[in-house]
């Protein structure tokens, strides 16, 4: 919403600077998006006359003018000037040395040109900042008095103010509303308004019928004939320009002028263009209408219309129809103001795209106290401008029941806004704002709140949970005995300034405070710590990716596609973060990096949900160093990363198993699943499959794990058992095993574990050997056992049995035979 | 000392000092002093010398023993070091060389920031609460006073997701504030309440200054509506003051307050920082930011969740994760944030070996 400061002034009686009004408007809720003077830049720029001008003496082009600059006692100027118009006696715009001009941005010096003085420039509007043309110099019209500040004879000094306004205030779409938010603040005065009655002369050819009464309470109208439709006068043009508006006639003009001054929207038709002689409201029916901005609409059953006999005619509350609009050549024109329910205007508008400065007052709700009054004042405005004769005013509809009261006690203001507010002040902040006091004692006062201010003490409508089995009669009941009061506290703080509320620390809970993390959130900040310690960065990606690139990750159900993405790319969710991973991959790889190694912690989304997983992704090579060759990534770099985060988060390693299943976007062949137990799944390891790869980009192999950390159990808050420290030597003894291929390390190594439960303390694998002197389709495996003797040294016959087990163990379960 | 022995003193001497290795020096020590030694051989003939003879001899025999086996250890040992000394210069090396990279990794800017705001919170007595990124059309909108047609939705450009069998249209989104997730505690925690809820939130709005994935943190604090423990909008302002101050580590940031609009919360306000516009200096300068939105929880949000507006009250906040990341860190692009390029990532990124703890400073 933009105004100017002179306009403000018609309706407030202030003295305050701009500074000052912006502060307050800041202050009260009305956000000033930004003050605009463009009378600043021309402040040297004056009103002169040209004594006389004649030829130069060195150059064709060029004219030696004296100029009258107006000034109390001043000589006439000397200007050079190339304009081919500067010629005696005319109206001219003055700068003198020293100036800036803002259309060339040069600075004016004293001088000569081509041996003749000149004392300043006499300028055109495109110099002064104002415009395209530049025929010559700027021509005032006759007789206009030298030595004003031309910014101010143009009525170029006016500041322009833009606020922004909440969808709770629509009063605020006026600048009387403005200026009475301004008085109450303290800022002045709200200066009277009433609208004088025009006294119709003849009976309104044109009338109203309602058939839609649920959209439209109460319409009014009235004929005015015989008007002389044109150009609006020049206050008018310069206060619709400086607020936005394109003047366009002064019919129409005026409709805007009160849209603006007052918050009111109005309507013009062309009653000559009007077929029939009723203008009935009602819903669409399909039809189409081409509205004023040169659009065609479709009206629907949900949209309120005004139709004649020949069609809709006006979108009603949004916008108008171009057939019935207003012209130079219109002589008679009926003026319609309405009361349009906010809900339907707001929801035509979104659905239609249609926006307008009728629909943002609308849908914030209009004063519905006002219809009448408005029309007798745009009436009478259009017959100062346009001349005409005014008809009876014809109505439909009655206005709607608005008056309302609220109530507030005085304590109130302390305990719910935390400033003790003194019950005078309160209720007379309240009085500058319109509310009228009805009752008053100690304690509280009961006000009739004012028929513009809708968010007052406005009817309850709740929304209780779906399925909630809640008393929604006694809801309400008691949202309203709460909700219009703390309407008026706001609106007593609001004047006060929230930042005279005095600051209270909210009080301990405990001296020293709980956790603010449960364990499980906790565990993602020790992921993120532990993967980043092992040189992995961590990134941040979109939730949602390319539909195409998502199912190469995993499920890809409609219910995860948006119906309105943003970008082609960015329109399904991501099943897992390694989606978002493998594109940034590619996209470091195509500036040149392709050797990384990044995680995410983030949510992948599936079918049932969303869950937190953990993943990490290293691709390229590692870097290469004097006595170190460089190596591409591997399943084994992927499966430490895993490994290392798993026992991180206090997952035991013998409790994990890995199975060689991991889901199509890994290398079948190198790649794993972490289990724990039969049903739970910890997560996925290994190379990432070619194909993948190729499609984003990256030609080498890659190594990602994803880890669904939700899976992990809770940590459990026991306390450690005392360590186990014998005393005796461990003994170490190696064991070869030559083994068929399809046999597992994992089964290997669990069943030498296995073979003797309270000697051997720890099993490792040191060798896997195939080729040479190892029969095809099988391969070495050698491993190292620790034994460890508890109460006394091991015997070499003890030891030989317990090595014994440890054969006939692996033997049994894997078929492997001790090599020789 | 006669002739004999002076004579082998001598080239013993001579020998040794000929001996530039560990092999010619053993053969001096045992050519001297060995069985079959020079000097062992006197030593073994001294037997059959005439007793006087014996005795002076002996003497003289045991005196060049001594002074030699002294000789050839100190040799010994000169010959060892000159060794070691041989062996460490070959040994050298160029110790300008590099070592090993060892690729350091790091948090992401919007992690930490995360972490310094649930730090500062927790100090307050706050605990972090989690909601799910797909929200409904209740839990993001309704409840929170914002029906249908309210003016307020079309500010969110909402991204929607297909309903699910038996809802109406447009009920399933990806949530466009945290907000929800004070909706989910209310209806499952009793008050008295005080959370925040740091999560991903996405509008469809994509630009220098938007992004269509980006991150709230909003705060919840739910007490009584009356007494001396009531939660008033006093305390709305000394906790954001507080946390403010903390967070940009200015213990006398100015903080301004602004009375503005939320469908969820009465008296709303908006809340600026002091800042320099021109050098982007917080805390400096004369012009104000706005960083955060917040007013005292509206009684229809209370209400909608079963909580009677009678008898409690609290108030809530919410703020843009990326802004306050920005701000402090001096990030200049929105989009750098989650373009992953590692350039970026080593230049913002903070040390996991650093975590966020208030007694070191934030």
């Amino acid at each position: 919403m933009k105004f100017t400061l002179s306009w403000l002034r018609d309706h407030l009686d202030t003295g305050a600077t701009v500074e000052a009004l912006c502060a307050a408007l800041n202050r009260i809720g009305l956000e000033v998006e930004g003050v605009e003077n463009r009378g600043a830049a021309l402040a040297p720029f004056r009103t002169a006359r040209i004594l006389s001008a004649a030829p130069h003496p060195n150059a064709d082009r060029l004219r030696v003018c004296t100029v009258d600059t107006g000034l109390e006692g001043a000589a006439p100027v000397q200007v050079v000037c190339g304009a081919p118009n500067a010629r005696a006696g005319l109206s001219v715009v003055f700068a003198p040395p020293g100036t800036h001009v803002p259309g060339s941005g040069i600075t004016i010096k004293a001088g000569e040109i081509r041996g003749q003085r000149s004392d300043g420039m006499l300028c055109s509007l495109r110099e002064l900042g104002l415009g395209s043309e530049h025929d010559g110099i700027a021509e005032l019209p006759p007789n206009t008095t030298p030595g004003q500040s031309y910014a101010n004879y143009a009525g170029l000094d006016d500041p322009v103010i833009e606020i922004a306004v909440t969808p709770n205030r629509g009063d605020a779409l006026a600048v009387r509303g403005i200026a009475r938010d301004l008085a109450a603040a303290g800022l002045g005065h709200l200066r009277p308004w009433l609208a004088d009655t025009v006294e119709g002369t003849f009976d309104s050819p044109i009338d109203w019928a309602v058939a839609f009464p649920d959209a439209c309470p109460l319409v009014l109208g009235r004929t005015i004939r015989g008007v002389r439709n044109g150009p609006s006068p020049a206050w008018l043009q310069e206060r619709l320009t400086a607020v936005g508006l394109r003047p366009i006639s002064a019919l129409v003009d005026v409709t805007n002028f009160f849209s603006f001054d007052l918050g009111r929207p109005l309507h013009v038709f062309d009653a000559g263009a009007v077929s029939g002689g009723v203008l009935t409201v009602r819903r669409g029916q399909g039809e189409t209408l081409r509205a004023l901005d040169g659009r065609d609409y479709v009206a629907d059953a949900e949209d309120c219309v005004i139709a004649d006999d020949a069609g809709v005619q006006s979108f009603a509350g949004l916008m108008g129809g171009e057939k019935t609009g207003c012209t130079e050549t219109t002589t008679t024109v009926f003026v319609e103001c309405a009361l349009f329910d906010p809900v339907r205007i707001a929801l035509s508008g979104r659905r239609h795209g249609l926006v307008s400065e009728a629909r943002q007052r609308f849908e914030r709700g209009i004063d519905p106290a006002l219809p009448a009054a408005a029309l007798e004042a745009a009436t009478r405005m259009i017959l100062e401008l346009c001349g005409g004769e005014a008809s009876e005013v014809v109505s439909a509809g009655a206005p709607p029941d608005w008056q309302r009261t609220a109530s507030l006690r005085f304590g109130r203001i302390a305990e719910l806004g935390g400033l003790a507010v003194p019950p005078d002040e309160a209720v007379h902040a309240l009085e500058t704002l319109g509310f009228a006091v009805r009752e008053r004692d100690e304690g509280r006062a009961t006000f009739a709140v004012p028929s513009w201010r809708n968010d007052v003490a406005a009817p309850v409508l709740l929304s209780l949970q779906p399925g909630s089995d809640g008393d929604e009669a006694e809801a309400v009941a008691a949202v309203e005995a709460v909700e219009a009061e703390t309407d008026l506290v706001e609106e007593v703080l609001r004047l006060r300034g929230l930042d005279s509320v005095p600051p209270v620390i909210l009080p301990a809970l405990r001296p020293v405070p709980a956790a603010s993390l449960t364990p499980r959130q906790g565990r993602n900040a020790l992921a993120r710590r532990v993967l980043a310690s092992r040189g992995m960065m961590e990134c941040v990606g979109f939730s949602f990716t390319a539909r195409e690139h998502a199912a190469r990750f995993g499920a890809v159900p409609e219910s995860l596609r948006l119906l309105n993405p943003i970008a082609a790319d960015l329109d399904q969710m991501r099943p897992t973060p390694l989606a978002t991973l493998v594109q940034a991959a590619g996209r470091n790889a195509a500036r040149g990096l392709p050797d990384l190694a990044l995680f995410e912690v983030g949510a992948g989304f599936d079918e049932t949900g969303q869950r937190t997983i953990t993943a990490g992704l290293r691709a390229g090579r590692t870097a290469r160093h004097p006595g170190r060759a460089a190596r591409t990534t591997t399943v084994w770099d992927a499966k430490a990363d895993a490994s290392a985060l798993l026992a991180a988060l206090g997952v035991p390693a013998d409790a994990v198993s890995v199975t060689a299943d991991a889901p199509a976007h890994y290398h079948p062949g190198r790649s794993g699943v972490f289990r724990q137990g039969p049903r739970i799944v910890l997560g996925r390891f290994g190379e990432l499959h070619p194909g993948v790869l190729a499609a984003c980009g990256l030609d080498g192999p890659a190594g990602g794990f994803e880890l669904f950390l939700d899976a992990v159990a809770d940590p459990k808050r026991r306390r450690k058992g005392v360590p186990d420290l014998p005393s005796l030597q461990p003994v170490r003894r190696d064991f070869a095993f030559l083994v068929e291929k399809r046999v597992t390390a994992d089964a290997l190594l669990r069943a030498a574990r296995g073979a003797e439960r309270t000697l051997i303390a720890g099993v490792s694998l040191f060798d896997v050997f195939e080729g040479d002197k190892v029969p095809d389709g099988m391969r070495s495996m050698a491993i190292e056992v620790v034994f460890q003797p508890r109460e006394r040294s091991l015997t070499d016959a003890e030891l030989e049995a317990a090595s014994a087990r440890v054969v006939d163990a692996v033997a049994k379960a894997t078929g492997a035979v001790l090599r020789s | 000392m006669p002739d004999d022995l002076d004579a082998l003193k001598q080239d013993t001497l001579r020998a040794l000092e000929a001996a530039a290795d560990p092999r010619a020096w053993d053969a001096v020590r045992v050519g001297t002093l060995g069985k079959s030694g020079r000097l062992t051989a006197l030593l073994k003939e001294l037997g059959r010398a005439a007793p006087e003879e014996r005795r002076a001899r002996g003497a003289a025999l045991n005196a060049l023993r001594d002074e030699l086996g002294a000789a050839i250890e100190q040799r010994g040992r000169a010959i060892e070091a000159e060794a070691l000394q041989a062996r460490l210069l070959a040994e050298r090396v160029d110790v300008t060389l590099p070592v090993a990279p060892e690729p350091s990794g790091l948090i992401h800017p919007l992690s930490r920031t995360v972490e310094e705001m649930v730090a500062i919170f927790g100090a307050m007595g706050f605990t972090v609460a989690e909601g799910p990124d797909i929200e409904t059309d209740w839990h993001n909108f309704s409840a929170l006073n914002t029906p249908a047609h309210h003016p307020a939705r079309t500010d969110h450009d909402t991204f929607y997701l297909p309903p699910l069998d038996g809802e109406g249209p447009a009920s399933r989104m990806l949530r466009t504030q945290t907000s929800g997730v004070q909706i989910r505690t209310m209806l499952s925690v009793p008050p008295p309440i005080r959370i925040i809820v740091p999560g991903r939130t996405y509008r469809a709005d994509h630009d220098a200054t938007h992004s269509p994935m980006f991150h709230q943190c909003e705060g919840l604090v739910v007490g009584p509506a009356s007494g001396a423990q009531a939660i008033t909008l006093g305390h709305l302002k000394g906790t954001v003051i507080e946390f403010l101050r903390a967070f940009f580590a200015m213990p006398s940031l100015p903080v301004r307050f602004r009375a503005s609009y939320f469908p969820f919360t009465e008296p709303s306000m908006e809340i600026d920082i002091g800042w320099d516009r021109r050098t982007g200096e917080i805390g400096g300068g004369s012009d104000w930011l706005e960083v955060l939105g917040s007013g005292m929880v509206h009684p229809r949000v209370l209400a909608n969740c079963g909580l009677d507006p009678r008898a409690w009250q609290g108030f809530a906040f919410g703020m843009g994760v990326e802004r306050l990341c920005m701000l402090k860190h001096g990030i200049p692009d929105l989009r750098s944030l989650y373009e992953s390029d590692l350039r970026w990532l080593r230049h913002y990124g903070s040390s996991p070996l650093s975590p966020v703890v208030l007694h070191e400073g934030i």
